[in-house]
Order: structure tokens, then sequence, then C-alpha cells
């Protein structure tokens, strides 16, 4: 069954979808959309350091990812506002990851795949690697679940109950580069943050509790993955992007058709 | 026995001192008032208590398995975020749907079980945030100007709720207020703090005390003539003086 490229590539959106849509909510709820993004950005950097060293993509986005959260740490602790550091490291990343790419001798690759994603491409050891991350979030989400709920709901009730909500935030921005690098290869670095933030919004309008919109972000993530490779077959259209547009559209009718949750 | 004990708290923002020398003992089942101006620290104090903030000197000293049920000033809830009131009561801890109508019944919001917590009136949400905070069991309940936008019959109604807490569970108080004339009438003792203790005791002793009077002027002399009023009548009938709470504004 895992011989056919389709099956691989629906196996591979469906596992990204399932922890993108779920750790998607704690994004929109922390208001972290921007920094989702500086995250997905700065992965390029991360492949071309891949390619440099030739290790593994999976380990050069993670280190990427997370070099790139404790930047942001550095920078704001000097005085820099959020939003202007997140403008600084996404672009700053993403045009450093582009140079170096270009740079790295004997490389003479398209960038597209790593940009809007080859999921079409995905091999069984990329699957093992996209389900092996998607399985960890899921778990870490899940042990961690009330306790990464007070955190955020408000940093000083957590310390009266005797959480560290620093360590909360901690585990969200790890789970987060887990998502990038596992993403990457389905959708790619520029649209990444959209499997996250769009579910998620999405959901809202379905869940009256946050465990149900986490739920329904997981599901209509999948959705959109299944129908966006459905769709970019039917129309010959690029994979990652479908899935995207797909996951909008279900956005769209959300916001005509129904009600915020009450 | 005591609670919580915090000795020689000292808190620096940048070079400004917040808080200097200060010390606080908390004993089971007493219920103690903090009152402040704004900006002498009150709030601060209280982030240092419950283990928010770390002081740059000084140490607090919890008593073993402490529980700590804290009331914040607000709570801001992301409306991205669905949560019923329900829910929200399950944090941190899952609790039983019996011991959750118990809270909401101790609480004053009976009926509210079903709403989204992003629906309810400030007064309303003020009873849920201490419906949560019972739920612990705390040995110490924690409220931080927990009246803040209330008007005056939904704050002192808020104080009586508090006071029926205590009463029924028996937990030590401690809050912060600025609200001098409700809180005081209610407190065993009240610590007066502008960046340091000023002066602390009963109510009547901190009312009458030359360093309180200096710290809130003349402008509480209508307060003041209202906590001597409840005080009056409050050990012999327990029922509202609602038009001598307007009269007071």
């Amino acid at each position: 069954m895992l011989d056919d490229f389709l099956v691989r590539a629906a196996l591979a959106g469906v596992g990204t979808a399932l922890a993108a849509g779920a750790l998607g909510c704690f994004v929109i709820w922390r208001r972290m959309a921007y920094f989702g993004d500086a995250m997905a950005h700065a992965a390029v950097l991360g492949v071309a350091l891949s390619l440099a060293f030739s290790m593994s993509i999976f380990a050069g986005v993670i280190i990427t990812a997370l070099g790139m959260a404790v930047l942001f740490l550095v920078f704001t602790g000097k005085g820099q506002s959020a939003d202007a550091t997140l403008g600084v490291l996404a672009h700053g990343g993403l045009a450093l990851g582009l140079v170096a790419i270009a740079l790295v001798p004997g490389q003479n690759l398209s960038l597209d795949a790593y940009l809007f994603g080859d999921v079409l491409n995905v091999s069984r050891g990329d699957l093992a690697v996209i389900w092996g991350g998607s399985l960890i979030v899921g778990g870490v989400l899940w042990w961690n679940w009330s306790g990464l709920l007070t955190a955020t709901l408000s940093p000083d009730l957590a310390y009266a109950a005797g959480i560290d909500p620093r360590r909360k935030e901690l585990i969200i921005t790890l789970l987060l580069a887990l998502v990038v690098a596992v993403a990457i290869k389905v959708v790619g670095a520029l649209l990444i943050t959209a499997l996250l933030i769009i579910p998620a919004a999405t959901a809202r309008r379905f869940g009256r509790t946050p465990e149900l919109m986490a739920i329904a972000a997981s599901t209509i993530g999948v959705l959109a993955a299944l129908g966006g490779l459905q769709g970019a077959l039917i129309f010959d259209t690029p994979v990652g992007p479908s899935m995207v547009v797909a996951a909008t559209l279900m956005f769209a009718a959300a916001m005509l058709f129904r009600r915020p949750a009450a | 026995m005591s609670l919580l004990q915090a000795s020689d708290i000292s808190v620096r923002h940048g070079s400004t001192a917040v808080l200097e020398g200060v010390n606080l003992d908390l004993t089971a089942g007493e219920i103690v008032t903090i009152v402040g101006p704004n900006g002498s620290g009150k709030s601060t104090l209280l982030r240092v208590l419950i283990g928010a903030l770390k002081p740059n000197k000084g140490k607090v000293t919890r008593a073993k398995g402490l529980q700590i049920g804290y009331v914040p000033q607000k709570l801001h809830i992301d409306p991205t975020m669905p949560l019923t009131v329900r829910r929200f009561l399950n944090l941190p801890a899952s609790v039983g749907d019996d011991a959750a109508q118990a809270a909401l019944d101790t609480a004053g919001v009976t009926e509210l079980g079903k709403r989204q917590m992003t629906d309810l009136s400030g007064g309303q949400f003020q009873r849920v945030m201490l419906a949560r905070a019972i739920l612990g069991k705390p040995d110490v309940l924690m409220l931080d100007e927990a009246t803040q936008g209330l008007d005056q019959p939904g704050s002192a109604s808020f104080y009586r709720q508090i006071e029926e807490v205590r009463r029924k569970m028996g937990c030590a108080v401690l809050m912060v207020s600025h609200e001098l004339h409700v809180v005081m009438s209610a407190s065993d003792r009240v610590i007066c703090l502008n960046g340091h203790v000023c002066c602390e005791g009963t109510p009547e002793v901190v009312s009458a005390a030359p360093a309180y009077r200096e710290l809130f002027g003349t402008g509480t002399g209508g307060a003041l003539a209202l906590y001597r009023h409840d005080h009056d009548h409050h050990h012999d009938h327990d029922h509202d003086h609602p038009q001598t709470h307007e009269a007071a504004e």
C-alpha cells in the first residue's frame, strides 16, 4: 500500500494536519501566529545547513527553529519589541537561507520543494519522521493538557497552582519547532503557519470547550489535507498550496454559515 | 498556626524600589486586608506570595503542602478560546460535577455552569473565579482587587460572599483592596502598605493611625464614617443598609 506515492502523500498530509491542528489552537490562543511564521521562515536556513553538512533536513530545521526561538528571547530581553524582533528573524532567516543554499557547492536544486512542499515525493523514511513527530506532539499535548491550558489562560493562576508557566511556554515552543520540521516536506516553509492557524481559527466556530476546539481543528486539518490532494490531482495544481486553499475555503464557509459556538 | 510567612521582602523594578523590607505573617483562618494607594506594591506583594515573582531580597516560607486559592485582579480570556464555566472550574485539576456545583453555590452563581466565560458580567466573572479558587480546598484564599469594576452594592455583596466562604471553609483570606470602608469592616487585621508597611493592626487601630491618615488624607472622611457605621451595627444584626452605601459615594 505504501508503494503508491498517492497513499504516501495522503498519509503525510493527514499526519501533519493532526498535529498542526491541535497545536495550532495554542498558537492562536497565545497569539503566536507571527512567532510560528518566523520559525517556519527560518527553517529555510535549516535546509541550507542540512545540505552543507549533509545531515537530515529534519535535524537541520529543528536546530534553526530552536535557534530562532533563543534569539527571539535574547533580542526581546534587550528591549526590542516582540513584533519587530520577529520581523527581523523571519525575513533575515529566510533571506540568509536562500543565499546560503545558493552558496552550497555542488547543489543545483530547485528551492520550490522547500518553500512550497513536495508531498508527492515523500519516502517511507519521511513518513516515519512525520508520523513519529506527530505522535510526539499529540502525546505531549495530551499529558500536559491541563497545565498548558492553565498557563495559557493566566501565568499567575498557574504559579498559584504550583505550575511553572515558563516551562509550559518552552514545551509549546519545542512542539512548534517539531511541527515546522515535520510539515516542511508537506506544505513548505512559506505555508506551514497556514496549517497551524487556519484549521484552528475555523474550529473556533465549532467547539464550546478547548478540547472540542482542538479535536475540530485536527479534523478540519485532515479534511483540508485530503481535499487539497484530491483537488491538486483534478486541477493539476501544486499539492501544498492546494491543501491550504482547501482549508481557507472551509474557514470562509464557517465564517459565512456558522455563528461562534456558545 | 502560621500558614505563610514573608520576611524582609524587597523587590526592585530597575532602579525603583517597589517593596522594601516587608514582613507579613498569615495565621490560619484570619482575614487580612492590604490597603495602600496606587503603586504602593500591593499586587507585587501578592505575586511574590504566590510565587509568580522572585523577590530581590527576603524569603517566603509556606506551611508544608499549603494550598493557595488565587483570584487575580483581572483575567483576560482570549476570545479565540471557547471556555464554559464548568470547564474553567476543571483548571488546573479536574473536579467532579457535585464538587463543581457546590463551589458555584458557595460563590453565589448556581446557574452559570453552562455559560461561556466571555459572556459573563463582571460580577459573575469574579464569583466564578472565586468558585474555582475554593475548589482546591485552599488553606488561604488570595484576592487581588477582586471587586475592580463592580459597583458599590456589587462589591459589598462580593465581600459578604468572601466572609461566607471563610465561615464555611475556615480558610484564611488575604486580600488587596482600595475600597477601604467595605474591606475594613470585614477584616480581622489590616496592613497599610506604601512600599513598606506603614502600620498594621485591627481596623480600629489602623484607621486611627497617623500614617494611615496621612496616606489616605481627608478623601476617606465619608468612607470612615461609613466604616464606623458598619462596625457599630454589624455585631447586632446582619442586614443591608443600601441607602447608606449610596450616601457614602
